[in-house]
């Protein structure tokens, strides 16, 4: 039996290492959230005689620190999914090779980033549940509104500690709010914790285990603004319009980018499928996959699929990088202890 | 045993060890200690809230090991001293809450004990809820570990002592226990190693404000990339660890006792009385409920999520889209298999070494076979990334998957079979040997028999542990298509009243892949009259 176990992992060594001898084919290593449908890769293939390989592992955050554990000797070839919140750490830690794509003007010049390649937008925004509020009393309008007594013990958010749309959130606070001067974001949560806000660890946990919306008891959670278009792609028995609504305002953009990652074994192949990235076919594949909005303006959406917030927070990666640590750990104090 | 057997039965499990464990964890620990130099261990340690985090990890683990082991006693009593009528049921049934993924049962007991829980108790965020999954998670080692030992114990011992007039709890407390306590110290063990790095359960049931240096871990390596504080935690873990470790094992080395073990069809017995049979039929009954309770809960969920009660979730789940539900189970089974072998190849040599060989060099080679149980999983998977590139490059292999899997899987073989193996009696192979039989023969006859029958245990363990495994899985840059646990994992991660059901739908899928697979693993050990 051992005799066999040895034989079978020489086996798979042998095969592990041809893998990437090999010219034509290119390794993405993306979260487990990337998804694209297979026509889409086959036409990939198709096009270029690249094999595509997608290695997936873990959330945006761990496949960024595995990328930053590995600079200069990459598990892959490219990396999908650093958004605006991790894109500084890894352009700090030289984890990319920097390609600017023949094809990148389609990008608009607010997504354009160094050396990545942005491919999708997505908003964080506050989800509610109309049915769940008293006739008398109006769904919020602004994130101010949340810390009216009316609405008391009816929000929850993420740990922005541990999730990425409850950092997002956090530094939607930090826009809206400022870090110095008479109220800052810091009493601003002071006053959500006083008014009873509910700290999720995770996105599931505080969707699928709180909000209203989704079979819970609380009528605000902290989501994403394609959230109640997903809920009625994904509705059976079939409805026709949103159940639950989105907040306009303190919603919070996060931009997701692709990047060649240095050292990688087929870097030619790598750009080819940036390059791919931003055609039509993956770029109007993105919102049914992934529930995000395709960077480029000029594709088509699908007709569930509702318009964007029209003025959601921005941050600079840079300002987010230099201060992430100091507001989280902040943001704990404040909040939970 | 000779020098030469000492080596071959060393050989693979401690090479296996050195190179899928110490070599990825070490790197990882020490890429983040250069990193962050002296300056982070007074950061990490200077921090008020560390302490009061480690002070929780160790006293909720320590009191989740007393609450395991007295709620699955007297279950592990009936289910291997007493033949009643779904006794293998039973057992299969208390298997599936250790499989199931963590975060799926966090949201089951939520939904009993939660903020909208149908016990009308809101127990989220305190340790109540914790301890209580930890117990419901853990029953599983009780029954398999202590239960593999107690169906075995001569009950001529235990009549012995009750016809010289003792009554039954002192019967219990100076016959029997004595005799079950190396098991119980295993188990144990395996529960407390289990609790002290809790993760999902913690992170979920007793949120925000519950942590363990597990979630400390995870808090440090995920959106904050504060490494050399995750390596010294990871460090302080594993000092831990590996301190708990140590007393186990020379805790285990006093108090086996040698002693001859029955088969279990022979020590099974009906209940006598009426008096026994509501005892027996009440331990089940309660034992059940706690079981079946969140499990039930689950169920019922998968066929009323979309609304009106139907089987919606499952037609979701079966039209394949996000992910293939027959690709999952494949590949769960696939890498249960791989995982389940290697374990073996693992854990069994060492047993029967470590059984056979005492001393410190024994004791170092037991904690480090145990110590992956105790080790976070990103560290593991970390280490995995920045270790395993030399001399092939395996990072993205598809075999980190069951080579991760088994690294958690084989300290289970290993503990099923130690206890037992250190209980054969020196005289059986003093007999053999006497009657003529060189120590090959010996080992064939007398000790072989026994370790294909405790192989077996330890097989069923592994499989389980493969199946439920998440987070260390999490961690790889996994190619292909998912396990069941990350496709959970993965549904619950997107909006939609499906998703959600696909998630629940798939869950039960898991729970029935399991109890078929600990079954028909069950039903493959050898058969023969042995000694047991």
């Amino acid at each position: 039996m051992r005799r066999l176990i040895i034989a079978a992992v020489a086996a798979a060594l042998v095969a592990a290492s041809c893998s990437r001898s090999t010219e034509s084919s290119v390794t993405v290593v993306a979260h487990d959230f990337f998804a694209v449908s297979q026509d889409v890769l086959d036409q990939f293939t198709n096009e270029t005689g690249i094999e595509v390989t997608i290695l997936l592992g873990g959330d945006a955050g761990l496949i960024v620190n595995q990328a930053v554990l590995t600079a200069g000797n990459p598990v892959g070839d490219l990396l999908f999914g650093v958004d605006t919140t991790l894109l500084s750490r890894a352009l700090d830690a030289d984890v990319f090779d920097p390609y600017v794509s023949p094809v990148g003007g389609v990008v608009p010049p607010e997504y354009r980033a160094d050396g990545v390649t942005a491919i999708d937008v997505g908003d964080v925004c506050i989800n509610y549940d109309p049915a769940a509020f008293d006739p008398g009393v109006p769904p919020p309008a602004t994130l101010a509104d949340l810390t009216d007594p009316r609405y008391a013990g009816m929000l929850v958010v993420e740990d922005p500690s541990i999730s990425s749309p409850g950092l997002a959130f956090l530094l939607s606070t930090i826009v809206e709010f400022g870090d110095e001067g008479a109220y800052t974001w810091r009493d601003y949560w002071a006053d959500l914790r006083a008014n009873g806000v509910v700290v999720a660890p995770d996105w599931g946990t505080a969707y699928y285990g709180r909000f209203s919306g989704a079979g819970g008891d609380l009528p605000m959670v902290v989501s994403y603004s394609t959230s109640p278009d997903a809920e009625v792609a994904f509705a059976d028995p079939p409805i026709t319009s949103p159940t639950t609504a989105v907040m306009t305002d303190g919603c919070f953009r996060q931009v997701e980018y692709a990047g060649v990652l240095r050292g990688a074994a087929h870097p030619q192949a790598a750009r080819a499928f940036i390059d791919f990235m931003l055609g039509l076919p993956f770029q109007q594949d993105v919102p049914g996959q992934m529930f995000v909005y395709p960077v480029r303006p000029d594709a088509v959406l699908p007709d569930w699929f509702g318009a964007p917030p029209i003025t959601p927070n921005r941050l600079d990666p840079a300002v987010i990088e230099a201060n992430r640590d100091r507001w989280v750990a902040e943001w704990l104090d404040v909040v939970l202890r | 045993m000779t020098r030469r057997t000492t080596l071959a039965l060393g050989a693979f499990p401690a090479a296996f060890l050195a190179l899928f464990f110490v070599w990825p964890v070490a790197s990882i620990i020490a890429t983040g200690l250069v990193r962050g130099g002296f300056a982070a261990v007074g950061r990490v340690l200077g921090d008020g809230h560390l302490a009061g985090v480690v002070w929780f990890t160790v006293w909720q683990a320590a009191v989740s090991t007393i609450l395991t082991i007295v709620v699955a006693l007297p279950a592990t009593w009936v289910l291997s001293r007493f033949d009643v009528p779904g006794r293998s049921l039973m057992r299969a049934a208390t298997t599936i809450p250790f499989v199931m993924p963590t975060v799926v049962v966090a949201t089951a007991f939520l939904a009993l004990l939660g903020p909208t829980g149908l016990l009308g108790v809101d127990l989220q965020g305190t340790v109540w809820i914790v301890l209580a999954a930890h117990v419901f998670f853990n029953l599983a080692v009780v029954v398999r570990l202590v239960g593999g030992v107690w169906a075995h114990l001569d009950p001529r011992l235990e009549d012995a002592g009750r016809s010289l007039g003792a009554s039954p709890w002192s019967v219990f407390h100076r016959v029997t226990l004595p005799l079950l306590r190396p098991a119980l110290a295993a188990a144990a063990s395996i529960v407390f190693l289990f609790s002290l790095t809790s993760f999902g359960t913690v992170l979920i049931l007793g949120s925000p404000r519950l942590a363990t240096v597990e979630v400390e871990i995870y808090r440090r390596s995920a959106l904050l990339l504060d490494l050399p504080a995750a390596s010294i935690l990871a460090i302080l873990q594993m000092i831990g660890v590996i301190g708990a470790l140590i007393a186990y094992s020379r805790y285990q080395e006093r108090h086996s006792v040698e002693q001859a073990l029955r088969p279990a069809g022979e020590t099974a017995r009906r209940p006598r009385s009426r008096r026994e049979w509501s005892l027996v039929v009440g331990i089940l009954g309660a034992t059940g409920a706690f079981v079946a309770g969140p499990l039930g809960i689950l169920v019922w969920r998968s066929f009323t999520v979309t609304g009106g009660f139907g089987l919606d979730a499952y037609r979701a789940l079966a039209n394949g889209e996000v992910v293939s539900v027959g690709t999952a189970a494949g590949n769960s089974i696939g890498f249960a298999m791989a995982a389940t072998l290697l374990a073996l190849a693992v854990g069994m040599p060492a047993a029967v070494l470590v059984a056979a060989k005492r001393g410190r060099l024994s004791r170092w080679f037991d904690t480090l076979l145990m110590l992956p149980l105790g080790t976070s999983a990103v560290t593991i998977g970390f280490g995995f990334v920045v270790a395993l590139d030399w001399p092939v490059d395996l990072r993205a292999s598809i075999i980190l998957v069951p080579i991760a899997h088994a690294l958690v899987a084989a300290p289970f073989v290993f503990r099923s079979a130690l206890p037992v193996l250190r209980t054969i009696r020196g005289s059986l192979r003093d007999a053999a040997a006497t009657l003529g039989a060189g120590p090959g023969r010996v080992w064939r006859e007398v000790d072989l028999p026994i370790v294909a029958r405790v192989g077996a245990v330890g097989a069923a363990f592994a499989f389980a542990v493969s199946l439920g495994e998440f987070g260390a899985t999490l961690f790889l840059a996994r190619p292909g298509s998912p396990t069941i646990p990350i496709a959970i994992y993965r549904f619950l991660g997107r909006p939609g009243a499906l998703n959600l059901g696909r998630a629940t739908a798939l869950s039960v899928v898991l729970m029935i892949i399991t109890a078929a697979a600990v079954g028909v693993v069950e039903r493959l050990r050898p058969p023969g009259p042995g000694l047991f």
